[in-house]
């Protein structure tokens, strides 16, 4: 039963990541990493949003009509997005000022949808809720990971705090400046993908055509 | 004028919502393998874009905004946190309603475009638009003008992308970066060709 439950929270860490495996939930991805503390913001927010539509949706899978199942699931997942919106207003301001519209895009990000839809639906309140946590985790692995990557070389910080002196303020670290523009993410997030799937063989998609070598008997 | 052509240039190229805010990924990277079901797309979502951006600016000035209930004597009652609810409401209601419109009269346009018509209710671009326009404020006027624009840059975008994608179809692409990973590579590549339209302002 645990090894179940273990399994729900893990596997979306890298073996089904909704990032580079599902192609779920890229716009937020790549528009809110400029910085660290953005990032962590962020992916604090969509698990716990995560989690919760899950719990949701578990708990009302057995009443719910056919038919207008995706409305209610917007419409849970629309009423967490506002609370989280107005938790960050309340709490932190600056933070959520940053974030500007990608906090209520959660509603559409599709990595909540298709969680439960996907996921929710079928299975009971305790394993979805691992289940969103775990999405929501995976989520914010390639998220820090991005995060990290366009704040230490952009900026030369982390979380705020300088560690690298730029070359304006006396010190030897030239910023690189187009990591903190939107080109960036795309290709830092290509290199992720490509790193995953060289560990991990088995998510290599099948090229549609395949280059035959031609080889010296054939030629002859 | 030259501040509403100002704002429509600045819609489909500097701020073009696919490559420079990230909007509507998903269905930016998941159908654009072939220029004529991308073309599709990129149409219904200029359309769709176009009516819900103005519609959800008349909802949130005349329902909506602190005040906005005024007209019925209730000045003190502030509704904005209904936003999100509200905007993605309507969306649902506006794809509705544009496809039962086209299978009625145009059901050629609409056999073209009909499988794409509900994927674009969870589109982010759909939505971002609609908040872009309350975080900006823009007047209806301006916000008939921003929709049409982000909708036009968002499909030329996409068709840009599929052209690519194409192109490259034959290409000897290393193991890892098939599929997902060069698309990302190229959507970078095309982002980066946008970003000098950055100067145009």
């Amino acid at each position: 039963m645990t090894a179940k439950y273990w399994k729900a929270l893990s596997t979306p860490l890298v073996d089904e990541n909704p990032v580079t495996l599902q192609i779920l939930g890229i716009c937020s991805a790549l528009a809110v990493t400029t910085s660290l503390d953005t990032a962590l913001v962020m992916t604090v927010a969509v698990t716990c949003v995560l989690a919760l539509s899950g719990a949701s949706v578990s708990l009302l899978r057995k009443h719910l009509p056919h038919s207008i199942r995706i409305i209610v699931q917007i419409t849970i997942i629309a009423s967490l997005v506002i609370i989280v919106d107005l938790v960050l207003k309340a709490y932190m301001f600056e933070i959520g000022k940053r974030l500007s519209v990608f906090v209520g895009l959660i509603v559409t990000n599709c990595i909540v949808l298709g969680r439960a839809e996907g996921f929710a639906m079928r299975n009971g309140v305790f394993a979805s809720i691992l289940d969103g946590i775990g999405n929501g985790l995976g989520y914010g692995l390639i998220l820090m990971i991005v995060g990290a990557i366009r704040e230490f070389f952009g900026r030369g910080s982390l979380f705020g705090m300088q560690i690298l002196i730029p070359t304006s303020q006396g010190g030897g670290f030239e910023p690189l400046h187009l990591l903190l523009l939107p080109p960036s993410a795309f290709f830092i997030i290509a290199g992720i993908i490509w790193f995953i799937r060289r560990k991990r063989p088995q998510q290599v998609e099948k090229p549609a055509f395949r280059i035959r070598v031609e080889t010296e008997v054939e030629k002859t | 004028m030259t501040g509403l052509f100002d704002l429509f240039m600045r819609s489909v190229f500097v701020e073009n919502l696919a490559l420079s805010f990230f909007l509507g990924m998903c269905t930016f990277l998941a159908v654009s393998k072939r220029v004529e079901t991308s073309f599709g797309v990129g149409i219904a979502m200029t359309a769709v874009q176009t009516v819900t951006v103005p519609v959800n600016n008349l909802i949130y000035v005349y329902l909506l905004a602190p005040g906005a209930l005024a007209w019925a004597g209730l000045e003190q009652i502030d509704l904005s946190f209904l936003s999100l609810i509200a905007f993605i409401g309507v969306i649902a209601a506006m794809v509705q309603v544009l496809e039962m419109t086209l299978e009625f009269h145009v059901p050629k346009l609409h056999r073209a475009m009909g499988i794409f018509l509900p994927l674009i209710t969870v589109n982010c671009a759909i939505l971002g638009g609609s908040l872009f326009m309350v975080e900006r404020s823009y007047t209806f006027i301006e916000s008939v003008v921003y929709g049409f624009g982000t909708g036009i840059g968002w499909a030329l975008a996409i068709v840009m992308l599929a052209a690519i994608r194409e192109r490259i179809k034959y290409a000897d692409i290393p193991e890892g970066l098939q599929g997902l990973g060069i698309t990302f590579v190229i959507a970078g590549l095309l982002s980066l060709g946008f970003m000098g339209f950055s100067g145009l302002g």
